[in-house]
């Protein structure tokens, strides 16, 4: 088994690794539909919209690792950085590594998500790193389009049968208390904001708030109350979940080191 | 490695640089992209340039359509493999991520084949104007249907068998199309 790399804990590293860890880790769930999702249309969509993230996870990890070595450290590719950290050094958001779940908490978390990422990328687009611009410039069109039809699905669920609606609040509720980590900023937000590599997270937090809370308006679905929990993946420290996802990742990898198909 | 500076001289005149560019251009209208194999990589507007640097080597500039886009290493095979075959190579490719590839750069003789082979092309996309949100019922923009183009045509899925196309049914011949969707 391939020993495990060690990734650069400079702020700008890390800083990419949140992000391209967050699309990463998410569409590894979202994959999880092919095949399964009640209609034919949604399989389709729930793995192409997995697609578009990966493409992004991949932008981002790649320039992450380039970035090691421009800092004077060991420079890194995309698939070292995908199949070859601990659970640990993984930096993604604590809601993207949770189980897929029933369809009304895969709609919810897709549309929180979009809209999340949406809102990041319009400000990436603008980052004092070109590559990290020029990502963002095209992931910003693919978010917009997720975001529109995770949306339309909220609201026919929320709004939609007894089941259907029952379902969604359960989902809400379920995932709420997860949506905070994603808008507490500590070091790694103040670097990206001192250097212009982009915003700190708290300062998308007002719009996400509106953008996803006129979504849940529409849905007739109320947003739960804020609970003191925090979820702490982006710092390294996971649910019990992410070493499953990672285990079925990474197997291949770390069972065929360097093998390509 | 003995490089052969006689076979390809460092130095090449403008013309030679120039005619050399120019046949690797006309090489690539022949290259089709490898998911609608009607439309040329040049007519899909994602050969954002051509350019031979300082060691002789061709270097075509390719944009993505979209990031998670599968076909993207097949196609700059397939170009790298047809300009070699001309003997224009050697050749690589340089990935130009900014800016961000639109349906607007797709040409009109592009559009015209999608059409031809039962795709309908993306109408032009409004940059400034944010995209609106819609809920339920959805009523986007009229799209004609590629085979009979009557517009009494509706949507049946936002995504299709690749990350650029939507699924549309035309109510008037009851058969099935592709969209290309406008990004």
């Amino acid at each position: 088994m391939p020993a495990s790399i060690t990734v650069s804990s400079h702020p700008s590293v890390q800083y990419l690794l949140r992000i391209g860890d967050t699309c990463l880790i998410y569409a590894q769930r979202l994959g999880e539909w092919s095949g399964h999702a009640p209609i034919v249309e949604e399989d389709i969509a729930l793995t192409n919209m997995a697609l578009d993230l990966i493409g992004q996870a991949r932008a981002l990890l790649t320039r992450a690792g380039s970035l090691e070595a421009e800092l004077g450290g060991e420079a890194h590719d995309e698939d070292q950085l995908a199949f070859l950290r601990d659970e640990r050094d993984f930096r993604n958001c604590t809601v993207v590594e949770l189980p897929r779940g029933d369809f009304a908490v895969t709609m919810l978390r897709n549309c929180a998500l979009a809209i999340f990422l949406k809102l990041l990328w319009e400000r990436l687009a603008d980052s004092s790193d070109a590559e990290v611009a020029a990502i963002a410039g095209k992931a910003v069109k693919e978010a917009r389009y997720h975001h529109e039809h995770a949306a339309g699905w909220v609201v026919r669920l929320g709004d939609g049968s007894a089941e259907s609606a029952a379902r969604s609040k359960a989902a809400l509720e379920l995932l709420w208390p997860y949506f905070a980590e994603i808008f507490e900023d500590d070091v790694v937000d103040d670097a990206a904001l001192a250097s212009g590599l982009g915003p700190r997270w708290s300062a998308l937090a007002d719009a996400w708030r509106a953008e996803f809370g006129a979504v849940l308006a529409a849905a007739k679905l109320e947003p739960p109350v804020a609970r003191a929990f925090r979820s702490t993946g982006k710092s390294g420290k996971h649910s019990e979940h992410l070493g499953f996802v990672l285990a079925e990742m990474q197997t291949l990898q770390r069972t065929y080191p360097g093998g390509v198909w | 490695m003995v490089i052969d500076t006689a076979a390809r001289p460092l130095v090449r005149s403008e013309a030679d640089t120039s005619e050399r560019r120019e046949r690797a251009w006309h090489v690539l209208r022949g290259v089709n992209d490898p998911e609608v194999p009607v439309i040329s990589v040049v007519d899909l507007g994602i050969v954002r340039g051509v350019d031979i640097d300082h060691v002789g080597e061709l270097v075509v500039a390719v944009t993505p359509t979209y990031s998670g886009c599968p076909a993207t290493e097949a196609i700059e095979a397939t170009i790298v493999a047809a300009l070699d075959a001309a003997g224009l190579g050697p050749t690589r490719i340089r990935m130009q991520r900014a800016p961000a590839w639109t349906s607007d750069w797709i040409s009109a003789a592009g559009r015209a084949r999608l059409r031809d082979y039962g795709i309908a092309p993306p109408g032009p996309v409004d940059r400034e104007r944010a995209m609106p949100l819609r809920f339920v019922a959805r009523a986007p923009e009229p799209l004609a249907c590629p085979r009979c183009a009557s517009t009494n045509t509706e949507r049946l899925a936002a995504f299709g068998a690749t990350a650029c196309k939507a699924l549309w049914r035309c109510l008037a011949c009851g058969e099935p199309f592709e969209h290309f969707k406008p990004i």
